[in-house]
């Protein structure tokens, strides 16, 4: 039986292996996906005293359900539909839990209560990040005082409860279903007050919380399988969380306790000054373009909102056929989960080798002709750099500043995410075109192709 | 709790650092796709509890069978759906 699980933790460690690379990465996600197909029959071919009958109920009835989400979301709703995996995935792990502790009262208590505790928490907190993403819920900061007190009162009476449920409860049924409610309502009150800026980070956490969670389960039911998928995917989500937050130059506690975004910002220096700002018609761009070599686009999650990825892939074509060198600077949080601008990219067929992520493509902005800027903000603000004053000093940016001519795409003047006005608008290289993305590309296109 | 169990845990947080800090970026959201799909392995736990005659536990590893399907089967399709996409010219 174990043997089994074995094979398909092999499976999924090679599957995850074979994700270093966009060449082999469907293999491994087909191979990761025959690993779980070897466990799940091993596990129904264990058993005699199974109910075959719900099983292919709960299965089909799950099946579907999953097939529908997946082939209908839209790409840029993948942070969503994570959020709320990350949610199913920690309730399974606590029901299981539950179902246990309620077949076999003598199960370990403090196992099934640090299984069940994870896994609510992951529940109502990927429902409530699910919400803010797709605006159900205000995507600001919602902040009352006291909260963090609440959220650290609600956290001690649970530990209290798992380590010593005798304490303050009568028997283990009721600290059981007391630690439930509780941990429902902290994984509430402890996503409510991040801001939607901040749940690239928040998705990569509680995705670690569900890995967590299964693990935990697994302890409870003493099984590999479960363990080291659950250590496999809570190392993942922690090593996402950690890139996001270096992305965002903020500490997790900052994301989680800093409540930023709650109001509007407090004014920034470069507020005061005058900027120098000089507008351009994309008639004057499409003449810088076609007189440069080398070319570097920076889209932001702006780009994506106006579903503007296809015409700028046009745009690039049409450059590429000039002769030009054009590459895409990713930056870390340019979408809204990690790695997510680079999958709205390839959808609209942009080659992958020409993703470039920061660390890769900053470099080449020294030598580079035009950095045109679509939908970025704040990851090209130069402020980052060297102005300690603001809130964003610090944060790993896009030099774009370095070449010769930055074009940035802007609806208006509104600053971005952060609050900040971007002092690179005014900087001697910098040209403006203003309007929306789609309409500005369209006619940029119509430009380089007549020229 | 089995130092066995402990161990295996232990080991497979270090396997896990090593081979998700060898995804380069552009691939985060399949790997946190796919690897939302990897936890769904509570499915076999799922599987586990819905017993002939368990009555209330059966019920509760029902809905957690439902809620790990929608996981393992929406996980890799909606990551393969994304793969699939990853081109280069």
């Amino acid at each position: 039986m174990n043997l089994f699980y074995l094979i398909s933790a092999v499976c999924f460690i090679l599957g995850l292996k074979r994700l270093s690379h966009p060449r082999t990465a469907r293999s491994g996600n087909f191979l990761a996906a025959l690993g779980m197909l070897i466990a799940i029959a091993a596990t129904l071919a264990s058993s005699n005293v199974l109910d075959t009958n719900l099983i292919l109920i709960g299965v089909g009835v799950g099946s579907l359900i999953g097939f529908l989400f997946a082939t209908r979301v839209q790409m840029t709703e993948m942070p969503q539909m994570v959020a709320i995996f990350n949610g199913l995935g920690g309730a399974a792990s606590a029901l299981i839990a539950s179902a246990e502790f309620l077949s076999n009262p003598n199960s370990p208590y403090i196992i099934v209560c640090l299984s069940v505790f994870i896994g609510s928490l992951t529940f109502t907190g990927s429902f409530i990040a699910f919400g803010k993403l797709q605006g159900i819920i205000s995507g600001r900061a919602i902040t009352f005082k006291g909260q963090q007190l609440f959220n650290a009162l609600i956290a001690l009476a649970s530990l209290v409860l798992i380590l010593t449920p005798n304490l303050l409860a009568s028997d283990l049924m009721t600290a059981f279903t007391v630690i439930i409610i509780l941990a429902l309502i902290l994984g509430i009150g402890l996503t409510i007050p991040i801001g939607g800026a901040d749940m690239p980070v928040v998705i990569s956490l509680l995705n670690s919380y569900s890995g967590v969670a299964a693990a935990a389960t697994g302890f409870l039911i003493d099984n590999q399988a479960l363990i080291i998928s659950g250590s496999l995917v809570g190392a993942s989500g922690l090593i996402l969380t950690n890139i996001m937050c270096k992305g965002m130059n903020r500490s997790l506690a900052n994301v989680i306790f800093g409540a930023v975004g709650a109001e509007s910002s407090s004014g920034s220096s470069a507020e005061g000054k005058e900027m120098n700002i000089k507008s351009y018609s994309t008639t004057e761009a499409a003449m810088i373009l076609d007189a440069a070599e080398k070319i570097i686009i920076v889209p932001g999650y702006g780009l994506a909102v106006a579903q503007a990825q296809h015409i700028t892939r046009e745009v690039a074509d049409t450059l590429e056929s000039k002769g030009k060198k054009v590459y895409y600077a990713i930056h870390p949080v340019a979408g809204r989960m990690p790695g997510h601008m680079n999958v709205l990219l390839a959808e609209a067929n942009v080659s992958y080798d020409l993703l470039k992520d920061l660390d890769e493509i900053n470099p080449e902005f020294e030598d580079c002709d035009v950095a045109l800027i679509l939908g970025a903000n704040d990851v090209v603000n130069p402020a980052a750099r060297h102005d300690q004053s603001s809130p964003i000093y610090g944060m790993p940016i896009l030099n774009v500043d370095k070449s010769k001519t930055v074009i940035i795409n802007k609806r208006s003047m509104n600053p971005g995410f952060a609050g900040v006005q971007n002092e690179l608008f005014g900087y001697d290289n910098s040209i403006m075109v203003f309007g929306d993305a789609k309409d500005m590309l369209n006619s940029l296109l119509k430009e380089i192709k007549e020229l | 709790m089995d130092v066995n169990l402990i161990t295996i845990f232990i080991l497979a947080i270090f396997v896990g650092n090593e081979i998700i800090n060898k995804v380069p970026p552009t691939l985060h959201t399949p790997l946190m796709s796919g690897s939302n799909a990897i936890s769904g392995i509570a499915i076999v736990g799922a599987l586990l509890a819905i017993r002939v005659g368990g009555e209330m536990g059966t019920y509760i590893g029902l809905a957690a069978l439902i809620c790990a399907t929608i996981n393992v089967v929406g996980g890799f399709l909606v990551t393969d759906r994304m793969l699939k996409m990853f081109k280069k010219k």
